[in-house]
């Protein structure tokens, strides 16, 4: 019933055997006290597990660690590098993009996959890339303005 | 979640043969023993933690070399099981040839959930009517003996189905499949012998009268390991439109795709087809004759949008999908011409 998987997240190797039915966000969570990634829903829904397996954006409520084996995860831990904060961070600081903060870490991962692949985004661009994370907070609107912030401040 | 194990296979052979290890178990009942494929795993994973399901051995199929390659030539598009949603999506021959599978891969989900689905996994994805997937509802699809969806009172129906709905009400939960039975694709399946074959679209869904416990063909062990398309003709017209509650990640109330061969503004060639019509997707054949060989004006476009809409049964909550369904019918008619 288990299995011996590893793991890069953010940039450190992480062997661990696990049970065939253990979701990556408890292995995030509860075996590395990797906090910062938020379960919401747990049906895949509302997007506050949201990290990066391999680059890309996906719902870590979704996906079992088994699944994870050998892939390099970065979550909302890893974002910031030596010190210094990703400009998303830096942009919900500025633009005042959290309220309750529960849906934050999982935009920001969202949006910083988003902004690899479109540096330079419009407003309904930015929406439509956040369709799969809900703020119930409804704060969407600063949310957007920080990721304007950032997508200006990776541009200089 | 119920505990099981997790197997990596490595190849079709592999995998199939697992899965056929516990071919005669029970996969939808508590005492499940059986074993079954997992690609992108979302849809799987929905029914384990509702306990829908209750597999034994989850067979992932992800990995296995060779299934994750999408091309196309002259003969169409060719796209392994493993293609993810956000790399159809991303792919230039199905931008620029295949405007309404683009437009309706692009709407499925979202962008973390296209990320993670495969093309397969989108395609045998069990329906989301919430009666089916609440453990609490023994329906129709789940061997009960009623359709809690029907009830005129208490049935939460606004989604459901307004064609072929005599037993089983619920709707196809891919919208993909829409615009792949639009374009006559087919399905490549491997069965537990080994054996491939082809299974067009239109064969590959089953209703409810046929068989309520199934919304496929697909045996445990048949394993999905690629669908190809035939190539559009050059005057080939695509049209594609989903309609949903909300403005983003929604399932669709109505989709509709229509893929036309035009001659000037006369209508060759022509497949309608409806998604969240019927519980399974369909063809509006009857629809299409209005408008095959004919030029394609507003009346027409009218008659035919009405036309597909003759049989409809609405529930007691959603009789605005005949108006939608007329509405974007003709819209999508009227844009191709």
């Amino acid at each position: 019933m288990s299995n011996e998987i590893t793991i890069s997240v953010n940039g450190k190797s992480e062997t661990h055997t696990v049970e065939g039915r253990e979701l990556l966000v408890d292995f995030l969570r509860e075996r590395l006290s990797l906090t910062g990634t938020h379960v919401g829903c747990d049906t895949s829904s509302c997007g506050a597990c949201t990290i990066h397996m391999n680059g890309q954006a996906v719902k870590s409520c979704s996906i079992l660690a088994a699944q994870a084996d050998g892939a390099e995860v970065t979550t909302i831990e890893g974002l910031a590098s030596n010190g210094a904060l990703h400009p998303l961070q830096e942009g919900f600081n500025e633009e005042h993009g959290l309220q309750c903060g529960f849906c934050t870490p999982g935009i920001i991962m969202t949006a910083a996959d988003f902004l690899q692949n479109n540096s330079n985004p419009t407003e309904h661009e930015i929406r439509e890339a956040l369709e799969g994370n809900f703020c119930r907070c409804t704060g969407y609107h600063n949310i957007v303005k920080s990721i304007q912030y950032a997508a200006k401040k990776m541009n200089a | 979640m119920n505990k099981f194990s997790w197997y990596e296979a490595k190849s079709v052979e592999d995998a199939v043969k697992q899965v056929n290890n516990t071919v005669s178990e029970e996969l939808y009942l508590p005492s499940g023993k059986a074993a079954i494929f997992k690609s992108g795993g979302i849809d799987v994973l929905d029914l384990v933690k509702e306990g829908l399901i209750q597999p034994k051995t989850i067979v992932n199929v992800r990995n296995i070399p060779g299934l994750n390659k999408i091309s196309f030539d002259d003969n169409g598009l060719r796209i392994g099981a493993n293609v993810t949603l956000a790399e159809i999506e991303g792919n230039e021959a199905v931008k620029t040839r295949y405007a309404a599978l683009h437009e309706a891969v692009a709407h499925a989900a979202t962008p973390q959930l296209r990320n993670m689905s495969t093309i397969a996994g989108n395609l045998a994805q069990r329906t989301r009517c919430w009666y089916f997937r609440s453990s609490d509802h023994p329906c129709f699809r789940k061997g009960g003996d009623k359709c809690f969806a029907k009830h005129s009172e208490t049935g939460q129906n606004e989604n459901h189905a307004i064609l072929e709905n005599d037993r089983c009400v619920s709707v196809y939960a891919s919208s993909v499949a829409t615009a792949l039975l639009a374009y006559q694709g087919s399905v490549m399946i491997t069965n537990g012998k080994m054996e491939s074959r082809q299974v067009p679209l239109s064969e590959f869904f089953v209703a409810p009268d046929q068989d309520v416990s199934r919304e496929n063909i697909l045996e445990p062990n048949d394993l999905i390991t690629e669908i190809s398309v035939p190539a559009p003709d050059m005057n080939t017209k695509s049209y594609y439109s989903k309609q949903v509650q909300r403005a983003s990640y929604d399932w669709s109330m109505a989709d509709v795709a229509i893929v036309a061969q035009m001659n000037g503004d006369t209508c060759e060639k022509i497949t309608i087809t409806l998604g969240a019509a019927a519980p399974i997707p369909i063809r509006a054949y009857e629809a299409e004759k209005i408008v095959l060989n004919k030029k394609i004006n507003e009346e027409r476009a009218t008659r035919a949008a009405k036309v597909a809409m003759e049989n409809a049964k609405p529930l007691s909550k959603n009789s605005y999908k005949l108006p939608l369904f007329e509405s974007i019918i003709k819209q999508g008619l009227l844009e191709i011409a």
